[in-house]
């Protein structure tokens, strides 16, 4: 209870508290006394809404791969049964399409982690406080811009007559003919994730303390064996929480394939499947795929204490 | 062959199910056959290809829209699809009621009669509908027994569309986009979708006759494995598999794609770009089309849809639709206009009016497991089309 | 953590500062590429321009389903970071104050929406969604949509907010205790000025991966039309493509300020906006730092 002085030195008491005053009391007291309740409290709705929405939609996902769909009217019918998964084992194509796909994201993810490391080493070790503020912004600015838009410009960009033939042409190098290839999806790729690997690698290697990388230095290692002895070790959890979302979002995009590729994807062929071909289950069976293969990866990932540093 | 007693089963329901569609329809809206139009409700929402639906947004004098909108009162709201497959799926959602109207192809219309998502219309209601050109009035792919499930739009071919500068001399055949050694290999362009299959086997009814494909959608087995061996060894030579219709645009205009399979809209898009192209119906024939705008079971807006294939049936506006997409009107009436404006090109080009023209365009349908003749049911259906087509994109 | 000056040997400084500039040209480069093309004359996408025009940015002007797209999307990124923010921050206290089975397991499941392959967990939402329907009568609306984003916005704030509980002394809050407050003083007047620019800058994150969400957004939309759905649509239609180029050369500058902000609140703290707008923890020499006064 506040007590007031006043000038003549008598104490004062402070009115007796209001009745919402004293419900908040009560049920402050009930909190501090059980830990569990405010736990509850903190933790229920959170665990609710994932659990729910979430882990309950992806059961529910994994539910629908076991049913068909109608082949004349469309419609999901329940006849539970491992069908899909035989077709998807049967079939070679789904095979040749889901291996290609993980090639393509480890391509990606080798070559943004490749891009990435000098850029994160220049701004957490070399470059001055304004001079990394600055890249930091620059390295995030283009997240904000439109997702699609950008895979469009590399469209433009590519296609014959964009701004790379008409430079090379410009240079008197010929032409290339780009356009609508895996090397455009894996150039593509490369440029939209690129800032998503490259923040968690500047944050690995920003922790390097510099003694350490003073005391190879002393021990007589030359730049380049400290960079691959003490510096890569240090800095790998934090290349491999980056190396996460390069992984995952090359492994389920369906948009881009479709813009720059000329191929199918893992996506291509789920996204089809649902929004075209209205086959749910299969497409929901195919899903498994790319989950199961991300899982794995998470679990590694989590294994190198990649979580630590996300 | 699990799946084949499956199919066929299924067959059979469709067909009995077709069959009875006389006596009580499958959606029951034979009972609830409109009668008259009523207010229009405001709005509309439509599912339609790309350039059916023009409201002045890509060439402001070209506007269909905006004077129906004034006239009735109905706001479009239109969603464009790329292929058949996508626009059955589209009529489905919401349990049918998000979208009141489609310009379905002749491969999802059946689709859509046989699983109830469209109504019977009532042609009384469409004034012009007894202009419509004889081979369009009935036809299977929208009447079942006498009722009229949809009213006819346009109709075209899956036209030849080449580089001028590039493809010389000009091309006669489709050999080009199918043959191994074609000199323009990895830069032809083809339709993304199952049906496309059906292109194959137009090249294989006429150079390969010991198959006797006959019906290129319906083929046995051994035709179909055929048809998908020439599309794998086509699949080298494709650019992109294009379902947008830029998708196809683009590469053509940046040289990236010089031969191809287009719909007439392509051609008319290029050419208003001052691009080098041109389009031939080669010998061999094509595949092609004809739409049909068909309302849904559950349109939350039926009046406005009656409203619109009223508009849309009408002469002027057939005319109009024909001279920017460059697709053919059902209404023969149109032609008249058509002909008055660009001249001999409505024949030589569009042949507007000409009902044996049409019936030499191999229209798209439902590939059925029922062949339809002697065969019996034989054939392969649908699904086997789709999974067979994955195969061929699989493997570029 | 500043340095005086770097101790790597100036020919390994060089080389990286090379490589950083032709790396930041490949990023730059396709945006210039838009903003460029927004000022197109012509609709075609050919190179180079035939000149400068601004028509364009009169018919965005004009283009009333642009705003009806802008306003959905920023109603859905309101929405998304309101639950983002109350979710991942009783999450974040959770985790931060007790020790409890399947600790660990929290951080995992949270992140799951966003390490999980977009379309898998697109797939997903709409299969619960199309259930509710056929259960509950759920239908497709900007609920679905809100619903959708705040399930992976939720762990950039959880992350940002953890963050900044780990670099908070939690004697502060005993303190606050001590000295009569009750739970919810102490969390207005203590705890709450503490993670408040953490919360904004989980805040801003959350909202910007909300606002050009594509991926799954295009499973839980139905019919709503938001701004990267508009997008989608518009790109195939050649007359409305160098529109699409002018929002989003618009959306581009406009959003320079919320990145500097953002970027500008998570420094302060000692750490910094890393992996999907998840905030990495500052070494352990800045965390005794912020720790001593």
């Amino acid at each position: 209870m506040a007590e007031t002085l006043t000038r003549t030195g008598e104490r004062l008491a402070a009115p007796p508290p209001s009745a919402v005053r004293r419900l908040r009391h009560a049920i402050g007291r009930v909190l501090y006394r059980i830990p569990a309740a405010r736990l509850a409290l903190l933790l229920g709705p959170i665990l609710l809404w994932m659990v729910v929405i979430y882990l309950g939609s992806l059961g529910l996902l994994f539910v629908t791969s076991f049913w068909r769909q109608d082949s004349v009217t469309g419609a999901i019918v329940q006849n539970w049964g491992l069908t899909n998964y035989q077709f998807l084992v049967q079939e070679g194509v789904y095979r040749t399409i889901a291996i290609r796909t993980v090639g393509i994201a480890l391509a990606v993810t080798v070559t943004d982690i490749v891009l990435a490391i000098p850029i994160a080493y220049y701004a957490a070790r070399i470059a001055s406080p304004r001079v990394r503020t600055l890249l930091l912004l620059s390295i995030v600015l283009p997240l904000w811009s439109s997702y699609l838009v950008r895979v469009y410009a590399w469209r433009t960009i590519l296609s014959g007559d964009g701004v790379l033939n008409w430079s090379l042409h410009h240079v008197h190098l010929g032409s290339v003919n780009l356009g609508f290839s895996r090397w455009s999806l894996w150039i593509v790729f490369s440029y939209l994730w690129l800032p998503y690997v490259t923040l968690p690698v500047y944050a690995a290697l920003e922790r390097i303390p510099n003694s350490l990388i003073e005391a190879s230095t002393d021990l007589g290692a030359r730049w380049r064996t400290t960079f691959r002895r003490v510096i890569l070790p240090i800095a790998f959890p934090g290349i491999v929480a980056g190396s996460i979302f390069a992984f995952s979002l090359t492994l389920g995009d369906y948009i881009a394939p479709d813009l720059v590729g000329d191929t199918e994807f893992i996506g291509n062929v789920i996204y089809q499947n649902v929004g075209i071909a209205n086959n749910i289950p299969f497409a929901a069976a195919y899903a498994i795929v790319p989950a199961l293969v991300m899982g794995v990866y998470l679990l590694i990932a989590r294994q190198l204490k990649a979580f630590e540093a996300l | 062959m699990k799946r084949y007693r499956a199919n066929l089963i299924a067959s059979v329901a469709v067909v009995l199910v077709l069959a009875a569609c006389g006596g009580t329809t499958s959606s029951g809206q034979g009972s609830n056959l409109k009668q008259s139009i009523g207010a229009g409700e405001g709005a509309l929402n439509l599912v339609a290809w790309v350039g059916y639906v023009e409201s002045g947004k890509t060439d402001p004098k070209v506007d269909w829209v905006t004077p129906f909108t004034n006239q009735t009162g109905c706001k479009i709201n239109v969603k464009f699809a790329d292929t058949s497959d996508e626009m059955v799926t589209l009529m489905r959602q919401g349990g049918g009621t998000q979208w009141d109207g489609v310009s379905a192809s002749g491969d999802a219309t059946n689709r859509l009669i046989a699983h109830g998502d469209v109504a019977e219309v009532n042609t009384n209601l469409i004034p012009d509908f007894k202009d419509v050109i004889q081979s369009l009035q009935s036809p299977r792919h929208n009447t079942i027994n006498g009722h009229h499930y949809g009213v006819p739009y346009m109709y075209g071919p899956n036209v030849l569309m080449y580089n001028t500068d590039v493809v010389k001399p000009a091309p006669t055949s489709w050999a080009p986009t199918w043959d191994a050694n074609s000199p323009y290999k990895g830069k032809v362009a083809a339709y993304d979708s199952p049906i496309f299959v059906a292109d194959a086997a137009l090249y294989l009814k006429a150079h390969n006759k010991s198959l006797g494909i006959t019906d290129v959608y319906e083929l046995t087995s051994k035709q179909l494995d055929a048809a998908i061996a020439l599309l794998k060894v086509q699949a080298p030579l494709i650019k992109k598999y294009w379902a947008a219709t830029t998708d196809e645009t683009d590469p053509f205009s940046s040289g990236d794609m010089v031969i191809g399979t287009a719909w007439p809209y392509q051609v008319s898009f290029l050419k208003s770009e001052k691009k080098p192209v041109a389009a031939v119906v080669p010998s061999e024939g094509a595949t092609g089309w004809a739409d049909t705008w068909m309302i849904s079971s559950h349109a939350q807006h039926p009046n406005c849809m009656y409203q619109w294939m009223k508009w849309t049936e009408t002469p002027a506006v057939q005319d109009q639709v024909a001279e920017f997409y460059g697709a053919t009107p059902s209404n023969a009436k149109a032609c008249d206009i058509l002909r008055k404006n660009i001249g001999d090109s409505a024949d030589s080009d569009y042949h507007c009016g000409d009902n044996t023209f049409l019936k030499n365009i191999a229209l798209w349908k439902t590939p059925l497991q029922e062949c339809g003749d002697s065969r019996g049911a034989t054939c392969t259906d649908y699904t086997i089309w789709q999974q067979k087509w994955q195969e061929v994109r699989g493997t570029k | 953590m500043s340095r005086d000056r770097a101790i790597e040997p100036r020919s390994v400084q060089l080389g990286m500062a090379v490589v950083t500039g032709l790396v930041l040209l490949f990023l730059y480069v396709p945006l210039l590429v838009i903003m460029l093309y927004a000022f197109n004359p012509a609709r075609s996408q050919a190179w180079p321009l035939p000149g400068l025009s601004t028509r364009w940015f009169t018919a965005t002007w004009n283009n009333a389903d642009v705003r009806t797209a802008l306003l959905t999307s920023l109603k859905a990124g309101v929405g998304a970071t309101t639950i983002a923010l109350i979710l991942g921050s009783l999450a974040a206290f959770a985790v931060h104050r007790f020790r409890f089975f399947g600790r660990e397991t929290v951080s995992f499941i949270l992140i799951l929406p966003l390490a999980l392959p977009g379309i898998v967990t697109g797939m997903a939402l709409n299969s619960t969604i199309n259930l509710g329907g056929e259960l509950i009568g759920l239908s497709f609306s900007l609920w679905t949509i809100i619903i959708g984003h705040a399930t992976f916005c939720v762990v950039v704030v959880y992350n940002n907010v953890i963050a900044r509980l780990r670099r908070t002394a939690t004697s502060l809050v005993e303190a606050s205790s001590d000295l009569g407050a009750d739970g919810i003083q102490t969390f207005r007047y203590v705890i709450l000025p503490n993670i408040g620019t953490a919360l904004m800058a989980g805040g801003l994150l959350a909202f910007a991966l909300s606002f050009d969400e594509i991926i799954v957004t295009n499973f839980t939309s139905g019919s709503e039309i938001t701004l990267p759905k508009w997008i989608f649509n518009n790109l195939r239609l050649p007359n409305q493509r160098p529109v699409v180029n002018v929002v989003a050369s618009i959306l581009l500058l406009a959003s320079l300020i919320p990145v500097y902000i953002a970027q500008r609140l998570t420094q302060e703290s000692g750490g910094l906006v890393s992996g999907r707008g998840a905030v990495v923890p500052a070494n352990e020499d800045a965390v005794e730092q912020a720790a001593a006064p």
